[in-house]
């Protein structure tokens, strides 16, 4: 029987169908579903690791040991993954290694629109690439096969629109596999340079081997669909879709494995068809490689290496048309409606206290990035998980080369700070920084949609966990200065920071409060606006709290969206702001 | 009255106000009669008080999973400002179902921009087929604000008769928790009924 599977809960069926017994991953949108669904399964092994390195090697780990693993990442989470991936490239596998990665094209949800397709290309690692829940589920568990026959890791490369999207998958059953024998295999798993050079002989005849295997058809990864032979499109995952929509008469070479791409197909399609063209999202990966075989082919010139591509882009892009749209009868300014902190949110109190206090914010991955917007305005700077620690130190030492020194803070969420801040904090300590560093500890990983991380106590299965002590970790390093707050006390917390900042060596403030959206967050009734005591001078406002508006000149409170978290309270000189008695 | 041989349904709404189960709703319906269906969402960053949409795809065969400008047959909105902001995805003479409730975004919380007035007008005024409801008032008599997503389904199953009243029903009973399926239930039949009252008017 089909069901409607998200791509991503396609991904985590097909690699429980496959008999995968391990999985290690590290949240990032658009991947965190494969993991969530892959809790739900009881024969397999589950776990957040603290970052995509850790969670790659747990997984190459277990597949040395003879079991079928896999790791699940966003496209950035690759980078931080990318140190043992050229190397398992190396050694290959025991048991089958599936390593997904979720690129996310369009920026719905990332700091960059990179494009995982070339680690395959520079790790010689082969890559496929589905294009609806049907083929996550399907290339999942073929690229375990290969991974087994192969001997080599496999890339699954989804984008947000595979991941992300709903299709109809035929379900099949569970097939256990027996665990490969354990070898002691030195020439193979232990990379010095004596025995990398030997293996890298064996990465490129095991590539040519994989390219030869990319031109057998009847392996269902590459297809082919003569229509007219007028126009032939080499088209790849959710380009595909679009390209079927736009283009209905013209021929198409679906590629399934983006590397090593399956040069014979290209050259015979190519011979076939009149006018050759690619359709491809990001950069011109599959265009380039045909353009180096010598072929006449056309694709970037018409269609952009920015964002996201979809059916009228396209359209309009080659056809020149576009479709016939509804037209609202007079022209409506729609103002936008940018992502915001939730009512009650922890992070508010922060980032109102450090924007008011002008200090220089470095700022991380996660919900807290918002405090760059209106009306915070204070986080200064956003790169990479981690950065926002080991920034700052740098910021430091380059005032203090110049003689200078502007007050700046670290603001990192509990989650980010086990995936990479604790390094920084190290290196900190070790160099004789003297940075400020405030861990918002929400108790859980909040943008992805409330993961467990090693702070928070439980594991993604909510069994009961060690929980690592945030305190007892920052003075284990050698900070001195630990201090926990409380963000919703602004005043006491502004003190803290002033306090901090003044201080000559390195400093944590771990900022307590957990996410509001946790079950366990209660704050009792909304709060209201006393419209006799109110002096309409409009502190309130500058909270940013989607619950407090202004209409006709009244401040009100939005009563089905405040959660009483009084907040608001401190901003009131008047005592304007309170619940009812 | 639309039928499923090719239905393009676009929901749209803020983050927070339940677009993706509405969609999963409208999506297993679909699916238990026999149809291909696709569904694409956006979680993440939008979620949290943004703008989001989600496209509900139907048919026989359904190659892209996303619905674009001028390919919607039905923008089924959740919030008014959202309607007229994703207008142009609605095919020309296409169907908008929107909730009159307004939430303000940020920048008009922050008063840096005023949220339009003449919003329901000018749907009115358009040359497209316009059902604008209370969704939230219904779905709090029905005896849950957070009901409005399953009134505004109700709203649109009235427009597709060809699916029986029991695909609904267990459609609804799969994508919602036993016990809050009573009060679900109450508010499909609210939206269900309120399209006739309104097409009487």
């Amino acid at each position: 029987m089909k069901k409607l599977l998200l791509g991503n809960e396609a991904v985590a069926r097909g690699a429980w169908e496959a008999g995968v017994n391990v999985v290690s991953s590290y949240p990032g949108t658009p991947s965190t579903e494969i993991t969530e669904n892959m809790a739900k399964y009881d024969e397999v092994f589950c776990e957040w690791a603290p970052n995509e390195k850790v969670a790659t090697e747990v997984a190459i780990g277990a597949a040395v040991a003879g079991a079928r693993a896999m790791c699940c990442m966003k496209h950035v989470g690759l980078n931080v993954a990318a140190d043992p991936l050229f190397t398992v490239a190396y050694t290959g596998v025991n048991g089958g290694l599936v390593i997904v990665v979720a690129d996310d094209p369009g920026m719905h949800s990332s700091q960059n629109e990179q494009d995982s397709r070339y680690y395959a290309l520079s790790a010689h690692v082969p890559m496929l690439e589905p294009s609806d829940a049907q083929e996550c589920k399907d290339f999942t568990k073929k690229a375990f096969e290969i991974s087994e026959k192969y001997d080599t890791p496999v890339i699954l490369r989804l984008t947000t629109r595979i991941a992300h999207a709903r299709s109809l998958a035929e379900l099949s059953e569970r097939i256990p596999q027996e665990k490969k024998p354990y070898k002691k295999d030195t020439m193979k798993y232990v990379m010095m340079p004596g025995m990398a050079k030997k293996r890298h002989v064996f990465v490129d005849a095991r590539t040519a081997s994989l390219r030869e295997f990319s031109e057998d058809l009847n392996s269902g990864i590459n297809t082919v669909e003569y229509n007219s032979k007028k126009l032939g499109i080499i088209t790849s995952g959710i380009s595909y879709q679009y390209t079927k929509e736009v283009f209905p008469e013209a021929s198409v070479l679906k590629i399934g494995m983006v590397y090593p791409l399956p040069d014979k197909l290209i050259r015979e399609f190519a011979e076939n068809v009149e006018e050759l063209l690619v359709i491809e999202e990001l950069e011109p990966f599959i265009e380039n490689h045909i353009l180096q075989m010598g072929i006449n082919v056309e694709g970037k010139k018409y269609f952009p290496n920015q964002g996201e591509l979809n059916t009228t882009i396209i359209r309009k892009a080659y056809k020149g048309e576009k479709l016939d749209c509804a037209v609202a009868a007079e022209n409506v300014e729609a103002p936008a409606r940018p992502p915001v902190l939730c009512p009650g949110c922890p992070h508010r109190g922060v980032f109102y206290v450090l924007s008011n206090m002008k200090v220089r914010v470095s700022g991380d991955i996660g919900c807290y990035t918002l405090g760059a917007m209106k009306p915070y305005e204070a986080v200064d700077t956003c790169v990479c998980m981690g950065a926002s620690v080991s920034m700052a130190h740098g910021m430091d030492k380059a005032d203090a080369q110049f003689g200078e020194k502007m007050p700046t803070v670290a603001v990192i969420g509990d989650s980010t700070f086990m995936h990479s801040g604790i390094t920084g904090l190290i290196d900190i300590v070790y160099n004789k920084g003297t940075s400020t560093v405030i861990i918002l500890d929400n108790s859980i990983t909040g943008m992805t949609g409330h993961q467990q991380n090693p702070t928070t106590g439980h594991t993604i299965k909510m069994e009961e966990a060690p929980a690592v002590n945030l305190v007892k970790l920052a003075e284990a390093v050698g900070v001195k200065r630990v201090r926990v707050e409380d963000p919703f006390d602004m005043k006491k917390f502004r003190a803290a920071v002033k306090e901090e900042l003044e201080a000559n060596e390195p400093s944590v403030i771990i900022a307590q409060r957990p996410c509001a959206l946790l079950k366990n967050v209660k704050y009792g009734a909304p709060v209201k606006i006393d419209t006799e005591k109110c002096r309409k001078c409009g502190a309130c406002m500058k909270l940013g709290c989607p619950a407090i508006y202004c209409e006709d000149g009244v401040y009100k409170i939005d009563e089905s969206i405040c959660l009483g978290c009084k907040l608001c309270e401190q901003m009131c000189a008047f005592g304007a702001i309170g619940k009812e008695e | 009255m639309k039928n499923l041989d090719c239905l393009n349904v676009l929901i749209v709404g803020v983050g927070g106000q339940g677009t993706l189960l509405a969609s999963k709703f409208l999506g297993a319906a679909a699916a238990l009669c026999g149809k291909d269906v696709k569904v694409s969402e956006v979680h993440g960053m939008s979620q949290r008080g943004g703008s989001v949409i989600t496209c509900v795809k139907i048919g026989d065969k359904i190659a892209s999973p996303i619905i674009d400008e001028g390919e919607a047959d039905v923008i089924l909105a959740f919030e008014q400002l959202e309607a007229i902001r994703w207008l142009s995805y609605l095919k020309k003479g296409g169907t908008v179902i929107t909730n009159v409730q307004k939430i303000n975004p940020m920048p008009v919380v922050s008063g840096a921009a005023k949220y339009p007035d003449n919003i329901i007008e000018v749907l009115e005024k358009s040359e497209i087929e316009l059902v604008a409801l209370d969704a939230l008032g219904l779905a709090a008599e029905s005896g849950s604000t957070k009901a409005v997503n399953v009134v505004l389904l109700g709203v649109l199953a009235s427009k597709l008769t060809e699916v029986p009243e029991n695909i609904w029903e267990e459609s609804l009973k799969s994508v919602i928790p036993a016990k809050m399926y009573g009060i679900n239930e109450k508010a499909f039949q609210q939206g269900l009924r309120c399209y006739s009252a309104n097409s009487l008017m």
